[in-house]
């Protein structure tokens, strides 16, 4: 089972972007399960949600406590040290922000990836909401899904031009990673 | 067809295949989107029925009850606050046997505020006369919500589907959704004898005084009670028909040497199935998913915890100065059994805290305290509350 845990703000589509998820891992042939953590439901509020894939039923509820990957949607979230609290050994984060992936990986002690998720957001769809765009980055980097699912998955989510210009989002955003770099975390 | 969908798209798409003739519904956190979808497959036309707006759940329970008792098939959904809104009339429906469908998406009840799951709401109108189900994952609920139709049409009761708020209602999974032709060919019409119609009048709801009122609790009382055989019968031929079922009145799960059995309804059960599998040590034990609350199946209940020293039931409400309301009714049922288990009853994820499956070691490890009370708030941390509190 690899377990992911999303957080963002209100109004970034983290919730979305765990239902675009584990409707990709449906998409490429795997059971999931996605859900959020509820709290203040406001634009800008702290928004934590979970995804959870695997090949067979999960029977499992609990909030993830011990995530094999972070998604982190905003790096003002940075400010809390204890965004990374439960990281698997291992385990690695993916963080939109225009720092550097040296700088977030020394400051949390975890492997981290650092894309400017907003601004490519902002070139392709023309609203700062990176969820997307962060998917596709990371599905590049570990090769645990294919791209192709991911974007089934929002063909099944999304018309007109918001679908044709996040289509056109993930494969800018994926094609900019090292492909499947993140591998050897999960083979390890 | 399997698809990922969020709980509550598909308890909609599952209502809409029962082709009801009302809704009637008013949004309330967490069963929003529930009421959003009908009313989305309506508006694109994709399910044709009266979809009334009513402007609280006492209206919305009032207007199924009218549809219903005109010979429609309807449904409605609340959680929380609306539920207990809805309570008067709720016991009018299930007064008056009036067979319709509501699903509860479970939440904790006011005061303090809480949107988060538990199953405080539908424990409040336990005694309304309703039958109620319980359902571990959405695809439970989904075929859980048209079974009920079935249920409610054969027994002549109204049924509650209850799915923990958010854990279910808000949670994505892999769901298998009958097609509209399967449905109708399993799901009879409605056809309700009692219907009220202009041409033949009669009165529905009567005054009824001392010389006939216990007559008729007793005969609701019995009406429910003889639910018991049709639940069971209902989910034997879901199983039939669609190559899978919900479990009837309960499932036993575990090695038959148990000595140790853990009690639950709802999401709670998959949590624990999930923390008893992947612990590494300690005794085997054996997991009972309830599924009907009520009618409540005292006979398979005593059959199920038959050989168990110890029964750990977790509930997830509380009867203030009581304990665990579960808790006291697996006890009531189990009183005077001959070699009945003790009874360890925990309420835990009151009001939404998360239940970890490391919780299955820490139950088990309370079992050994010889001067465990009767009833705890099992998470609850006693350090955070006034000494006399405590």
């Amino acid at each position: 089972m690899i377990e992911y845990r999303i957080h963002g703000r209100g109004g970034q589509g983290s919730v979305a972007a765990a239902y675009l998820l584990a409707s990709a891992a449906f998409e490429a042939g795997h059971t999931c399960q996605a859900f959020p953590a509820f709290g203040a439901e406001r634009r800008g509020a702290p928004v934590t949600a979970f995804v959870r894939i695997d090949n067979q039923p999960i029977h499992l509820r609990s909030q993830v406590r011990a995530p094999d990957f972070l998604i982190v949607q905003d790096d003002t979230l940075l400010m809390d040290r204890g965004i990374t609290g439960g990281l698997k050994p291992g385990g690695s984060m993916i963080v939109n922000t225009k720092r550097t992936d040296e700088e977030v990986s020394e400051t949390f002690g975890c492997r981290a990836k650092c894309i400017p998720a907003t601004e490519l957001a902002l070139e392709h769809i023309g609203k700062p909401i990176p969820n997307t765009a962060l998917l596709a980055a990371l599905l590049a980097l570990t090769g645990d899904l294919p791209v192709e699912a991911l974007a089934a998955a929002v063909r099944g989510r999304f018309k007109g031009t918001t679908l044709s210009r996040n289509l056109e989002l993930i494969e800018h955003s994926a094609g900019l990673m090292p492909q499947g770099s993140w591998r050897e975390v999960q083979d390890a | 067809m399997r698809e990922a969908l969020e709980g509550s798209q598909a308890i909609a798409r599952a209502v809409a295949l029962c082709e009801p003739d009302v809704v009637a519904a008013y949004p309330i956190t967490p069963q929003t989107h529930i009421v959003e979808n009908l009313s989305k497959l309506v508006a694109d036309g994709d399910l044709h029925t009266e979809f009334v707006s009513v402007e609280s759940e006492f209206s919305a329970a009032s207007v199924v009850l009218g549809a219903a008792a005109s010979g429609a098939r309807a449904y409605t959904a609340s959680s929380s606050q609306g539920v207990l809104l809805m309570a008067e009339v709720l016991f009018n429906i299930a007064g008056l046997r009036i067979p319709l469908v509501m699903t509860v998406a479970n939440r904790a009840v006011s005061a303090p505020l809480n949107i988060w799951n538990d199953h405080s709401d539908s424990m409040a109108v336990r005694d309304s006369g309703w039958i109620q189900l319980h359902c571990e994952n959405n695809q439970e609920a989904v075929d859980t919500t048209v079974q009920a139709f079935k249920i409610s049409q054969d027994t002549d009761l109204p049924v509650m589907v209850c799915m923990d708020g958010f854990v279910l209602t808000h949670t994505m999974e892999v769901i298998d959704l009958p097609t509209l032709a399967q449905v109708r060919k399993w799901l009879p019409p409605f056809n309700f004898k009692r219907a009220l119609d202009p041409s033949d009048p009669k009165s529905l709801g009567a005054l009824v005084g001392p010389e006939f009122f216990p007559e008729v609790r007793h005969s609701h009382h019995a009406a429910v009670q003889n639910a018991l055989p049709v639940i069971e019968k209902v989910d034997a031929s879901w199983g039939k028909a669609f190559k899978r079922n919900c479990g009837g009145l309960l499932t036993v799960e575990g090695p038959q040497e148990a000595r140790i059995g853990f009690l639950a309804m709802g999401s709670t059960v998959g949590t624990l199935r999930s923390g008893l599998a992947h612990r590494t040590e300690g005794p085997d034990a054996r997991l009972i998913k309830l599924r009907a609350f009520r009618p409540f199946p005292e006979a398979a209940l005593r059959q199920a915890v038959a050989g168990l020293d110890h029964l750990i039931v977790i509930d997830r409400a509380i009867s203030p100065g009581l304990g665990g309301v579960l808790g006291c009714e697996v006890r009531a049922a189990l009183y005077g059994q001959p070699g009945a288990p003790r009874i360890h009853n925990h309420a835990i994820g009151l009001g939404g805290r998360d239940i970890p499956e490391t919780i299955v070691a820490d139950l088990l490890s309370a079992i050994e305290d010889p001067d465990a009370p009767a009833f705890s708030v099992f998470d609850a941390d006693l350090s955070m509350l006034p000494p006399e509190d405590r």
